[in-house]
């Protein structure tokens, strides 16, 4: 990053920060008394959503980016985890004539749950690198599609790669023992991991956010040519905030792989990068806490009409168009402007 | 029979036209997202979705009314083009003085609705439309075997899209709605009621993608899923083409669609993302697509 021309950064202020801290506690209690009242799947899945919700929200929020194709984060780094995790052997193909290949093997053995994550995690910071690379050259509208449509090749490379498992995705990934230690079989122990990984990825979002960095970020939201000409390099910072959001997807995803020891083609499906914006959206758009609250919302809702099975694209339909026309502030984003705070 | 690069003629011949066929549904799509672009700043996500009712349209229409398919070219692209005008008023008019993303939301929002809805009631299984008898039999042209209605399919495609171009480029309301792309407040200065340009603009757009879900009602199965196969695509093809210019969304249709084609013959497993990969080529030597102008 550029430090010689950051001159007019704004010095962050404590004081208003008052309201996310009480909402923070308000969070870290509920974390901490929900698994007596609700099971903890359900929860770790939310968490799973909400840390994704929030990974996104970082771009869309802060950067003013719209990515249309973070799936492709989420999806596979669940992919890569869930093959460390049950598998371990690495086979890459490398091309030795047109259309052939041959493979090249490392031998590794399944690896242990904290492993087989930071390993998604990292194909997911490597993709974002690649993909963000490529998307950050065009704006607004533009940028959506080409998330979107890189996205969907990524998706038919999961729909044709020999390691995914093809419609059947990836089942029965073992949850292994943490650290080698600690077996995550027990689902309330599984729980509290989630709720670790959870809490560490939000508070580096917020971190990133009140940094330095995260100031040009907004000031390249709100007008990026200015923000040039006050001699910011913003392809790199845009780039970079693409990369960490991407990281922190896949971060989300390869939980979510090793919790529900499955990673399939729904997770990077089109309808999933969909389904985050959404999240998002409800919960409210550049707020700390608001992708949380609507990832909370959205996977209690599909929750709860799983048995309305078909309905459920109708239904997330009529919420997409019930918060564009009438509630683009989304939930903290109405308690913000009623409770005059910041959250 | 004869082989090219050690491709029978048959089987070179056969992709490329089937190329040229998809390119046509490509260049019918992307032209219509260009008119609506231009007009309203919103990427129509509904597109897919109104492509799916164009042929799901046609194919009621021959089910309960009897109402053979050139009938159905005309009607279906009206009835849903009036729907889309339903839709602009209902909804889109209200987004127009925000950020262009709730647009691209709001119609990603309406097409999980219709598909969701199309999907409820039909199933997942496409349901087949049979070819018109005028147009179910083919030519034997030596090197190929070109059945009439893919023949059909290409022209009625290119003469649309020619149609449109001049309509925009060479007439007297082409250059009002132009102007108004340019700049709205000035052309209603000069008594244009440019809202109404705007709403019947949706309208067009619409029934141009109507118009390509009739034709590609008897090739491909009607099913609720084959407007989100397609759309995603004409993304990738509006991003390499560049959304200025309407030749430009009907050449880049066309030339995608036979480079499919090409890369079905000779590299079958790379068929589904190739499009994928030009447009990462294209933004890495073009960002600004191949017609498109820098913003």
């Amino acid at each position: 990053m550029q430090h010689a021309a950051a001159p007019v950064v704004p010095v962050v202020q404590a004081s208003h920060e008052k309201g996310q801290i009480v909402a923070f506690a308000v969070m870290v209690a509920v974390l901490v008394v929900a698994p007596a009242f609700i099971y903890p799947v359900f929860l770790m899945k939310a968490l799973c959503f909400a840390l994704f919700a929030c990974a996104f929200n970082l771009l869309i929020g802060y950067g003013g980016l719209l990515s249309f194709g973070h799936a492709l984060f989420f999806g596979w780094a669940a992919y890569v985890t869930a093959h460390m995790a049950k598998v371990g052997t690495i086979q890459l193909p490398y091309p030795v004539g047109w259309r052939m290949w041959e493979w090249l093997v490392i031998p590794l053995p399944p690896l242990t749950p904290e492993l087989a994550i930071l390993v998604g995690t990292a194909v997911a910071a490597l993709l974002g690198l690649v993909a963000g690379w490529l998307a950050i050259r065009r704006q607004g509208i533009y940028f959506a599609m080409i998330t979107l449509a890189l996205a969907q090749m990524m998706f038919f490379f999961a729909v044709q790669a020999p390691f995914t498992g093809g419609e059947d995705g990836i089942q029965g990934v073992p949850r292994g023992r943490l650290f080698g230690l600690i077996d995550l079989r027990n689902d309330l122990i599984m729980y509290v991991f989630v709720a670790v990984v959870f809490l560490a990825g939000f508070l580096l979002i917020y971190r990133i956010i009140h940094s330095p960095f995260g100031e040009v970020l907004k000031a390249i939201r709100e007008n990026e040519p200015r923000a040039i000409s006050l001699g910011y390099k913003t392809e790199r910072y845009k780039l970079l905030a693409f990369v960490l959001s991407a990281t922190i997807a896949g971060l989300a995803g390869s939980t979510k792989a090793i919790v529900f020891q499955l990673a399939s083609l729904t997770d990077v499906h089109w309808a999933m990068s969909g389904e985050v914006v959404l999240m998002t959206l409800v919960g409210g758009l550049g707020t700390v806490f608001g992708p949380v609250v609507g990832a909370v919302f959205i996977v209690g809702l599909e929750n709860y009409s799983a048995r309305f099975g078909e309905w459920v694209p109708v239904i997330q339909g009529c919420i997409f168009v019930f918060c564009v026309l009438l509630f683009r502030r989304g939930f903290v984003g109405l308690i913000e402007q009623a409770a005059r705070i910041k959250l | 029979m004869f082989e090219i690069f050690g491709i029978p003629s048959q089987a070179l011949f056969g992709q490329l036209l089937l190329g040229l066929i998809n390119g046509s549904f490509y260049a019918l799509l992307s032209l219509g997202l260009a008119v609506i672009f231009g007009m309203l700043n919103i990427i129509n996500f509904t597109h897919g979705a109104q492509y799916m009712m164009g042929a799901f349209a046609a194919f009621l229409l021959l089910q309960y009314l009897n109402v053979d398919y050139f009938a159905a070219l005309i009607i279906a692209p009206l009835v849903i083009g009036a729907l889309g005008i339903v839709i602009e008023r209902l909804f889109l008019q209200w987004l127009y003085r925000l950020d262009h993303l709730y647009g691209l939301l709001l119609t990603f929002g309406l097409a999980l609705i219709i598909e969701g809805l199309f999907h409820y009631v039909y199933g997942s299984a496409g349901q087949p439309y049979r070819l018109p008898d005028l147009l179910s039999h083919g030519h034997n042209l030596g090197f190929m075997y070109l059945p009439d209605y893919r023949a059909w399919v290409i022209a009625v495609s290119v003469v649309v899209c020619l149609a449109t171009w001049f309509l925009i480029e060479r007439t007297k309301l082409g250059a009002y709605l132009r102007a108004a792309t340019e700049n709205p407040t000035l052309v209603r200065a000069f008594g244009i009621n440019v809202p109404r340009m705007i709403t019947l603009t949706y309208g067009f757009g619409v029934g141009l993608a109507a118009l390509a879900g009739v034709l590609a009602a008897p090739i491909y199965n009607v099913s609720p899923q084959m407007g989100s196969d397609i759309i995603i695509v004409v993304f990738a093809v509006v991003v390499i083409g560049g959304m200025g210019s309407i030749m430009g969304a009907i050449v880049t249709g066309f030339g995608l669609g036979i480079v499919e084609g090409l890369t079905k013959v000779f590299w079958p497993e790379a068929s589904n993302t190739v499009i994928f990969v030009i447009m990462a080529i294209v933004l890495l030597i073009r960002p600004a697509g191949l017609f498109g102008r820098r913003a």
